[in-house]
């Protein structure tokens, strides 16, 4: 168990970067709000408390490696690389805009990004290759995937999740956003899932299921991956999409749409964010 | 011409994997359910860690191979070219060729002669779905020799690169010796009436053609080009202003592929007559390379057929 101090010192990093979503969403104007605000807690710990990472040295041989295979989500990525000090958190105000290195979906242009990411069902294999090649060199880097739920259709998904099992991958863990919507609704509706995890499991990878805005259990359930031997561990996260603002909430139109400047306020005062945000 | 040997391009991935593998321990391979016949089980018996297979499941390999090269390899990912420039090309595109990532994708059983298979295994518009793509070399080499040597180079170059190679086995028309320059194209006969610009193992037919023409007392320039992309548009352009006509070869449809790469050199060079010999937009079928050839208008017979009517075009 972590003690309680961490804990919180890692819920003020996520409001922290809650308030970076929003404002980046309201300054480009367009964007993903609802998986950003659903993977900030979870993503939070991994970045704040689990990751071996130097923010200085991007191609540092030591790191840890984290695929965004939900590309989507680039306004919590870029606010996690802000916040860890790859980026300045001034350049949040290009994201999405011509000639900004923050692209609408993440690509290596910007520090911190392992490869670009943005077409869904492939961010895992990507990291099968990683955490293969690293086992190959015998290293210790572990390598971390963030996936959507709705991301679970993808054939090419399942074929990831095969191969992880197969090779017995235990330096690849996954953090599954369950946020249970997609863009045309809830993802049972869309094309059912459940028994999500009874199925990971019948791909031979060890299930976590936690409360993903629970940060005492996101904690626990990243460092309980790491001790997990010979077979891949996947967390599945029960998170709500659009966490912290009241009319984003549960609901699949805010899975790619911006606020409007007076929803943007309402959400940063929700949020409780300071006023310099308010400068869109 | 003297006596020519035959051998299949595959061997010549096959062996040149195995080179490879003993010089740079970052050389990895990748096969799905086909590492006999796409020859990448000859570097498997070798060096078994440094192999590893996926099953039939291509689009994952192609996703994962970009992860190997994270993590410094440089893999090769080995199977038919249909399951790798077709069915997985959004992990191409998106994953590999967008980041640029050092995936190298063999693309096996090129054009119509894979034979009895029949349609649904001969790739014939691999070369224009990788063609397309940002950042993608793409090489389709004329024979063992030039397989071998595309390949070493492609495991000394930084990029994602597409090589074509065949099932059968097919003359073995370059040496050793002769040097591989990616990009660039070889004189192999040398002309002034017309241009044969050809890609890959219809050489054969193609200096078949050069003969026969020579006994009606036309002058052929042959080039031989194995970089589809980037395209020597210099050579191009150059035949197109000494001869004034170029046929385009190739064992691909003739939509998109290597003819309309030549095509889109001339065009913005020196416009001449055209002509394209390959695949006239339908699926290929079962038979013999022969049969094949004959049916889908690949031999030197038809090659002639359309010289003689881009030097009529030259008149007009």
């Amino acid at each position: 168990m972590v003690d309680q101090a961490e804990i919180e010192r890692l819920k003020k990093v996520a409001k922290s970067i809650r308030c970076d979503i929003i404002w980046a969403l309201a300054h480009a104007g367009s964007g993903h709000p609802g998986g950003s605000l659903s993977a900030t807690d979870f993503c939070t710990a991994l970045y704040f408390h689990t990751l071996k990472h130097d923010p200085g040295t991007c191609s540092w041989e030591g790191r840890d490696r984290v695929i965004f295979s939900k590309g989507h989500v680039s306004p919590l990525v870029f606010s996690l690389l802000a916040e860890a000090g790859y980026i300045d958190r001034e350049e949040l105000k290009t994201f999405r805009h011509f000639g900004s290195r923050l692209q609408g979906h993440p690509n290596c242009e910007c520090p911190g990004i392992e490869v670009g990411t943005g077409s869904l069902g492939q961010g895992l294999s990507i990291g099968v290759g990683l955490a293969l090649g690293l086992r190959l060199d015998r290293k210790p880097n572990r390598v971390y995937c963030i996936m959507g739920d709705g991301e679970n259709q993808e054939g090419s998904t399942w074929e990831a999740i095969m191969s992880a099992g197969h090779f017995k991958l235990d330096n690849l863990c996954v953090i599954l956003d369950n946020n249970g919507l997609q863009i045309d609704g809830w993802v049972e509706d869309v094309m059912g899932l459940q028994p999500i995890a009874d199925k990971w499991r019948a791909f031979r990878w060890h299930t976590i299921e936690i409360d993903g805005h629970d940060m005492a259990q996101c904690v626990d359930a990243l460092d309980l991956a790491q001790e997990v031997k010979g077979q891949p561990t996947v967390i599945i996260a029960k998170t709500v999409k659009g966490k912290g603002v009241s009319f984003m909430e549960n609901r699949a139109e805010w899975h790619g749409k911006a606020p409007k400047p007076d929803e943007a306020r309402q959400a940063l005062q929700e949020l409780a964010c300071p006023a310099e945000y308010l400068d869109f | 011409m003297t006596e020519i040997k035959w051998k299949p391009t595959r061997d010549g991935y096959g062996d040149a994997l195995l080179e490879m593998g003993a010089q740079d321990e970052r050389i990895v391979v990748l096969g799905a359910d086909l590492s006999d016949s796409t020859r990448a089980l000859w570097f498997w018996k070798k060096y078994p860690e440094r192999f590893f297979e996926f099953g039939i499941a291509e689009q994952n390999m192609l996703a994962a191979a970009a992860g190997l090269s994270l993590a410094g390899k440089i893999p090769w990912v080995s199977t038919y070219g249909v399951f790798v420039a077709g069915r997985a090309w959004d992990q191409i595109r998106t994953t590999i060729c967008y980041s640029k990532v050092n995936v190298k994708i063999a693309g096996a059983h090129g054009g119509i002669s894979v034979g009895p298979d029949g349609a649904t295994h001969q790739a014939l518009e691999d070369v224009a779905t990788m063609r397309v793509l940002p950042h993608m070399t793409v090489i389709v080499p004329c024979d063992y020799w030039e397989t071998k040597k595309a390949i070493l180079w492609a495991c000394k170059y930084v990029g994602p690169v597409y090589v074509r190679f065949g099932r059968e086995p097919v003359p073995i028309l370059t040496t050793p010796e002769e040097p591989f320059e990616m990009g660039k194209a070889n004189l192999i006969n040398d002309g002034t009436d017309v241009t044969i610009a050809n890609n890959g193992p219809v050489l054969y037919e193609c200096m078949k053609a050069v003969q026969m023409l020579k006994e009606k007392g036309v002058s052929v320039r042959l080039l031989n080009i194995h970089t589809v992309k980037p395209i020597d548009r210099e050579a191009i352009a150059k035949a197109a202003r000494e001869t004034g006509g170029i046929v385009a070869v190739e064992e691909h449809q003739v939509i998109g592929g290597f003819g309309s790469a030549v095509a889109e050199a001339v065009v913005q060079t020196h416009p001449v007559p055209m002509r394209f010999i390959g695949i006239q937009d339908r699926f290929g079928a079962s038979g013999t390379p022969e049969q094949l050839f004959e049916e889908f208008g690949l031999t030197a017979k038809h090659i002639v057929a359309a010289v003689e009517e881009v030097l009529k075009a030259k008149k007009a």
